[in-house]
């Protein structure tokens, strides 16, 4: 069961993984080569979420890795999950971000901020891919700003009414079950934001997806509309309260993405390289050439700095002394090395680098996407200068 | 049933290997070692054909090292392993067997599976030679096998068909590709590995009375050459296929 692609691992940093994290990342690896990378082109291409790939996910045990196996998670430490991110993306961002949402954003506050019946309910379910889940926090006006939020959650008598709108929705239009950050209060009272989980097939609960896409091509992404969705009282994530309940989601999942990003850029340099070796221009491999050879230094360079960073904030989680910042920081050097790695290798394939059949424009393509979502590139600078400065620049 | 299933630590097929420094092994440094990928079609079907109340063990000869590939096959679902402990595999398959042989014997298994080759060596020696050494029937290179009471039935492909052979467990096999696919092993089963046990004991090696002269790599392949271009360099390309490359 031998993957065919091999990483990229200058610094011999697989040395500094334990078995396990090593038996992890290979066996995702494999899988990543003989089932995702088959089908992900015309998946694509067609513009959808490659559905065939959920059973086999759930079976390795992809969904909520890091969760205790108590639930039906494979308990594994943040490590091992990171480099699950990094792998899945090696194939497409679109894949790995399903199982980002699933894991990080849907299973992930179950866990944090539910009761025992809520998790006892919905955690197995979820690991098992029995259901889909996916996370409602950002509206059509409030991206950066998620706090703005205009969708409203009044309490009644036999539970809670949800009014609103979510735009950017990934799974939205496939999840059984939905997330939904809403205000409990008045409009302009940020402390009031409470997550519910709301099943989509309740009545006045509608999503569409949203056309046009020219990244994430194979993720489904949506609008989601909720008109007077009523649920019940164990709707409610009880624990919630106020922003940074959803924010703590994201820095889950933000997490993820650093490692993600790089195994994007991992694949991309691996493919690049091979093609350097291969392909002859006047009389030469194109490899053998200084322009190239600065190319391939400058993708390892980066990735390999990449690659360590990652590492250490993995270990950090598992001492549990990450801070959120940590995690900006590396979610925003890391995609943006992957965005640069991407493009460059497009680059250096030439002509063929528009293709589909190499994988450059197609995850170069999908990198604007991670560049911009879970915390823009822009707002973690910010977030970053606040906390250097405390002065806050964008309140 | 209880079901051994003798395994093996190999480089991965996709490293590219060097000769070591004392040429008669090869280089280890910055090799990835895997489970022998025809092992893995032993070990799924162990695992498929393993009933309630059933046992499936793994054993190898190796390193210390080998407890990792023993891991392997415990987070695809097997239940404990047998680490038969030598710091160097002599090349002579009987005396590897010997040690397994003496492993196997009073283990009371009903079947004890093998892939057809370890890839490193090529030798598809081991499995049909324990055989012998326990008396037991054996079938070489299955594709598909069924087991119906005591009463084993297993398919070989041989030159341009099937052959079907029939035994009474216990008995020996060697897998070949096409048995089964192998799972992966899942994230839970790598977690859970971890727990289950791995006996450590040295290898009753036998008699080694084969050495390993040399180990060399195949000499590097000729570059290409261009005869001509269109329909008009058929001829001579057919020239060279028949009387240089002697091919045709």
């Amino acid at each position: 069961m031998a993957a065919a692609y091999e990483g990229v691992d200058f610094y011999d940093i697989s040395a500094q993984l334990s078995e396990e994290e090593r038996a992890v990342r290979d066996t995702v690896r494999a899988w990543v080569d003989d089932k995702l990378v088959p089908v992900i082109n015309e998946a694509y291409i067609e513009g959808h979420f490659p559905k065939e790939l959920i059973a086999g996910m759930a079976e390795l045990g992809l969904f909520g890795a890091n969760l205790p196996e108590e639930y039906g998670c494979a308990g594994l430490n943040n490590v091992a999950y990171g480099l699950i991110m990094q792998e899945l993306e090696r194939g497409d961002s679109g894949v790995r971000s399903f199982a980002s949402v699933q894991g990080a954003l849907v299973m992930y506050p179950i866990y944090a901020f539910g009761s025992d019946e809520q998790k006892k309910k919905w955690l197995p379910k979820l690991a098992s891919g029995e259901l889909i889940g996916c996370f409602g926090l950002t509206e059509p006006d409030y991206g950066s700003n998620p706090s703005g939020m205009i969708t409203t959650a009044k309490e009644t008598a036999n539970g809670w009414v949800l009014n609103g709108a979510k735009m950017w929705i990934t799974n939205g239009s496939t999840a059984d079950i939905a997330i939904i950050w809403a205000k409990t209060g008045a409009i302009d009272d940020a402390k009031s934001i409470r997550g519910f989980i709301v099943p989509t097939k309740t009545k006045g609960f509608s999503s569409k997806d949203q056309k046009g896409k020219l990244s994430l091509r194979a993720s489904d992404t949506s609008e989601l509309v909720l008109q007077n969705v009523e649920v019940g009282k164990d709707a409610l994530l009880s624990k919630t309260g106020g922003i940074k309940s959803p924010l703590m989601c994201l820095t889950q999942a933000r997490y993820g993405i650093a490692w993600g990003a790089l195994g994007a850029a991992m694949g991309c340099y691996a493919e690049a390289l091979a093609y350097s070796k291969q392909r002859v221009m006047f009389k030469k491999p194109i490899g053998g050439y200084q322009l190239q050879q600065s190319r391939l230094a400058e993708m390892l360079t980066e990735i390999t700095k990449g690659q360590l960073l990652v590492l250490h904030l993995g270990r950090l989680k598992d001492a549990g002394t990450m801070r959120p910042q940590q995690v900006s920081l590396a979610k925003r050097n890391n995609v943006n090395v992957a965005c640069d790695v991407a493009r460059e290798a497009r680059r250096l394939l030439g002509a063929n680098g528009i293709l589909v059949e190499y994988s450059a424009m197609r995850h170069m393509a999908n990198l604007e996407s991670v560049y911009t979502y879970e915390g823009t590139h822009d707002m973690h600078t910010l977030i970053l200068g606040e906390d250097v400065t405390g002065i806050a620049a964008f309140e | 049933m209880k079901i051994a299933v003798c395994i093996k630590r190999v480089p991965d097929t996709e490293t590219r290997v060097k000769v070591g420094g004392d040429g008669v092994s090869i280089d280890e440094a910055g090799v990835k070692f895997i489970l022998n990928p025809y092992d893995e079609f032993a070990v799924e079907e162990a695992l498929q054909r393993r009933e309630e109340g059933g046992e499936v063990v793994v054993v190898t000869v190796g390193p210390d090292a080998a407890a990792e590939t023993i891991r392997t096959a415990l987070a695809m679902g097997a239940d404990r392993g047998v680490l038969l402990k030598t710091d160097k595999i002599p090349a002579d398959a009987l005396a590897i067997a010997k040690a397994l042989a003496a492993e196997l014997k009073d283990g009371g298994y009903d079947l004890i599976l093998f892939g057809k080759i370890a890839v490193d060596d090529y030798n598809h020696s081991v499995g049909t030679m324990t055989a012998e050494l326990l008396g037991m029937p054996c079938v070489s290179a299955a594709v598909k096998l069924t087991v119906d009471g005591r009463r084993l039935t297993a398919e070989r492909e041989v030159e341009g068909g099937i052959e079907v052979m029939e035994c009474e467990v216990p008995a020996v096999i060697t897998c070949d590709k096409g048995l089964n696919n192998p799972r992966y092993p899942a994230l839970k089963g790598i977690m859970a590995a971890k727990k289950k046990p791995i006996e450590t004991k040295p290898a009753a090696l036998g008699a080694v009375r084969l050495t390993l002269k040399t180990l060399g790599l195949p000499p590097e392949r000729k570059e290409g050459r261009i005869v001509g271009e269109g329909v008009a360099a058929i001829p001579e390309l057919l020239r060279l296929l028949r009387q240089e490359a002697k091919v045709l």
